[in-house]
C-alpha cells in the first residue's frame, strides 16, 4: 500500500509569529518546524506501516527551502521517502491554489491513501483535505479521532458536539486525523541516522503541468488588506494563597456574577 | 437588493444561536436567505424570520444524514447556482468549514474562514496566531464564502415573515462515498453551551483529574465547564469541552482558568474573553500575563472556599 502524508512547515507557535509586508505569514523571521498537527498524520501512517505488510509512506510538502526541515522530521520519525514541491511562484497561494497543486502531485504519485493533519497551526483553516478530495473526486473521511485500515476500507471515528460518528470510505481515499488520534513518536537515534539516506525528490510546478500564474499571491481569491498586532494586556492584580479567596469574591461581586 | 445565503444550524425545532448571528451579519450585505438541512417546522422558519430571513429553504435529501459533508456542499452549490447570492455565510464549526471548503472549489469562490466580523463592503475581520493578531481581508473572486466564529457577534432582531420553500436537490454518487455507518449521540449537559456561556470555568493539569470543584464553581456561577488540552489528553475530561486551538474558542464575559498554565495552544481558545481569572500554583505560569486577577495558590483549596462563600451569600 502506498500512503502519502501531507506535511506543512510552519512558524513555531511558541515563538513570535508575524506577517510580512505583503500580508503573508512571515516565514523568515522565526524558526519553523513540521506543524505539530501533521505529526499526528505521520504517526497514523507509520502505525499502518507497522501493522500491514508492504506499506510505503511518502511525505509530501509544498513550501520554500526551509520546508525541507518538515520533511526531515517526518523521515526521522520513519517515513520512507519524500517529495518537496518547491517553486517561487507558489508564494502567497490561498487554500484553493494549494489544494490544486497538491491534488496534481497526488495524482502523479497515485497513492492508495492520503493522510493529513486536522489543520495547519498557522493558517488553521482545516479545508485543504476536503478541497483535495473535491478536486480528485475521492472519498474523504476527515477529522478522525481514530483511524483503521482493513481490506481496502478505511474507518474513522469523528466526534462532534452532538454525536460520535463512525465513517467508512473505500480506497483510494483522503483522511485527516485530529490531535486525539494518538501521541506522535519521537525520532530515535536510528531514525535520525537513517533519514539522511532516504530519497527526497524535488518537484516544480512545471513537473505538475501547472501554470505558475494560476497560483501565488496575485492569483489568490482573497486578499489581506491589513494586519495588526493585538495590543498587549495591562498586567492584572496578582494575589497569593489565603488572599485569593476574598479577592476572587470581590472580583465576582464587582462584576455582578454573585 | 441581492440575496445572501446562510446555513442555519438547528437541532430539530431549536434553531441554534449562531444561525441568528449569521442572519445579523448577512443583513449588512443583502437579503438573508436561510438554508435548513432536514425537515423544517413552522417554528424554525418563524425563529429565523425574527432575525431577518426573507426566505427559508428546506433541503431534506436522505443522503445528507447518510454521508459526510459532501452532500451538503453539493446541495448548497445547486442552490447558489440558481440564485447567484452576493455571499454565502456558514458557521465556523469543523463541519461548516469543510462544507465551505468544498463549496469554494465547486463554485470557484474565494474563501475566508473563522471571521469574527463582516463590514457592509464585505471586509472581514479575523483573529489569528492564537489571538495575537487581527487580520482584515476580503474575497476578490466569485461569491464570497465566509465562515463565522460562533458567538463573535450579538444577534439583533429584525422581524420578517419568511417564505418557506422545499428545495429539491440532486446528490451525485460522487458525494455519497463517505458513509456514516454509526451515530452515537452524546449525553447532553444541563450546563449552558460552552461557546455561548457568559461564564466559563476550566480546569487543566493542576486539577490532577478531579474536576469536582471546577464543575461546582461553574454551577454556582451558572457557567459552562471547559478543559485544557492537557486535561483532555490525560482522559480527565471529554474532548468536546477542550478549549484551545484544536478545540473550542470561547470569549465569555468571565473566564476562570483553574490549574491551567496557559500554553499558546490554550490561549488561542480564550484570549479574547472579557475578564480572565487564573488560579495556579506556579507564579511563573504564562496564564498570569493574561489574567485580570491572578491567584497564586492551590485550586483545591481556593475553589472550595470560594464556592462556600458564594453559597453563604446566596443564603
Amino acid at each position: 500500500m502506498k500512503i502519502v502524508v501531507l506535511a506543512k512547515h510552519v512558524p513555531d507557535a511558541t515563538g513570535e509569529r508575524t506577517f510580512a509586508a505583503d500580508g503573508t505569514v512571515d516565514r523568515a523571521s522565526s524558526d519553523g518546524l513540521l506543524s505539530e498537527l501533521d505529526e499526528y498524520a505521520v504517526e497514523q501512517a507509520l502505525q499502518i506501516a507497522d501493522e500491514l505488510d508492504d506499506v510505503e509512506v511518502t511525505v509530501m510538502t509544498l513550501g520554500p527551502d526551509d520546508a525541507a526541515d518538515a520533511i526531515k522530521r517526518a523521515l526521522q520519525m520513519g517515513a520512507s521517502a519524500a517529495i518537496h514541491i518547491i517553486d517561487d511562484a507558489v508564494h502567497g497561494s490561498d487554500a484553493l491554489a494549494t489544494s490544486a497543486i497538491l491534488a496534481e502531485a497526488i495524482k502523479k504519485v497515485g497513492p492508495d491513501l492520503v493522510i493529513c493533519g486536522m489543520a495547519s497551526t498557522d493558517g488553521t483553516m482545516g479545508v485543504v483535505p476536503v478541497m483535495i478530495a473535491e478536486r480528485l473526486s475521492w472519498p474523504a473521511a476527515t477529522l478522525g479521532a481514530t483511524l483503521s485500515v482493513a481490506d481496502d476500507q478505511v474507518t474513522i471515528r469523528r466526534d462532534d458536539d452532538v454525536a460520535s460518528l463512525t465513517i467508512e470510505v473505500s480506497l483510494p481515499a483522503i483522511v485527516s486525523v485530529t490531535d486525539q488520534s494518538g501521541e506522535a513518536r519521537y525520532p530515535s537515534m536510528r531514525g535520525i541516522l537513517a533519514a539522511k539516506k532516504k530519497p527526497v525528490e524535488s518537484w516544480t510546478l512545471a513537473d505538475l503541468d501547472i501554470e505558475p500564474s494560476s497560483v501565488g499571491l496575485n492569483a489568490a481569491w482573497s486578499k489581506v488588506l491589513q494586519t495588526s498586532a493585538r495590543p498587549g494586556k495591562e498586567p492584572g492584580r496578582v494575589v497569593e494563597d489565603e488572599d485569593g479567596v476574598p479577592a476572587l469574591i470581590d472580583f465576582l461581586a464587582a462584576g455582578k456574577y454573585i | 437588493m441581492s440575496e445572501v445565503l446562510i446555513v442555519a444550524e438547528h437541532a430539530e425545532s431549536h434553531v441554534s444561536k449562531p444561525a441568528f448571528e449569521l442572519l445579523t451579519l448577512a443583513r449588512r450585505l443583502g437579503d438573508p436567505v436561510a438554508v435548513i438541512f432536514g425537515q423544517t417546522e413552522d417554528t424554525v422558519a418563524k425563529a429565523l424570520g425574527e432575525y431577518g430571513a426573507t426566505r427559508v429553504l428546506s433541503v431534506t435529501d436522505p443522503a445528507i444524514d447518510d454521508y459526510l459533508v459532501a452532500p451538503k456542499a453539493e446541495a448548497l452549490a445547486q442552490i447558489a447556482d440558481s440564485m447567484q447570492p452576493a455571499a454565502i455565510l456558514i458557521t465556523s464549526t469543523p463541519e461548516g468549514k469543510e462544507v465551505a471548503g468544498r463549496l469554494a472549489v465547486k463554485l470557484g469562490s474565494g474563501l475566508i474562514t473563522d471571521a469574527t466580523e463582516i463590514a457592509a463592503d464585505g471586509t472581514t475581520t479575523q483573529s489569528v496566531f492564537a489571538g495575537n493578531w487581527t487580520v482584515r481581508a476580503s474575497v476578490t473572486h466569485g461569491a464570497p464564502i465566509i465562515t463565522i466564529k460562533p458567538n463573535a457577534v450579538t444577534p439583533e432582531a429584525a422581524p420578517t415573515e419568511p417564505v418557506m420553500e422545499q428545495v429539491a436537490v440532486t446528490i451525485s454518487d460522487a458525494a455519497k462515498t463517505a458513509r456514516v455507518v454509526n451515530k452515537e449521540p452524546k449525553k447532553s449537559s444541563a450546563r449552558p453551551e460552552l461557546t455561548e456561556a457568559a461564564v466559563v470555568v476550566s480546569g487543566g493539569r493542576g486539577t490532577g483529574g478531579d474536576f469536582a470543584a471546577v464543575e461546582e464553581l461553574a454551577d454556582v456561577l451558572g457557567g459552562a465547564v471547559g478543559a485544557s488540552r492537557a486535561a483532555v489528553d490525560a482522559g480527565w475530561y471529554p474532548y468536546a469541552y477542550q478549549i484551545g486551538q484544536t478545540g473550542k474558542t470561547v470569549a465569555p464575559q468571565l473566564y476562570i482558568a483553574a490549574g491551567i498554565s496557559g500554553a499558546i495552544q490554550h490561549r488561542a481558545g480564550m484570549q479574547t474573553s472579557k475578564a480572565i481569572v487564573a488560579v495556579n500554583k506556579d507564579p511563573e505560569a504564562p496564564i498570569f500575563a493574561l489574567a485580570d486577577l491572578g491567584i497564586v495558590g492551590d485550586l483545591h483549596k481556593v475553589l472550595p472556599a470560594v464556592i462556600e462563600e458564594i453559597k453563604k451569600r446566596k443564603g
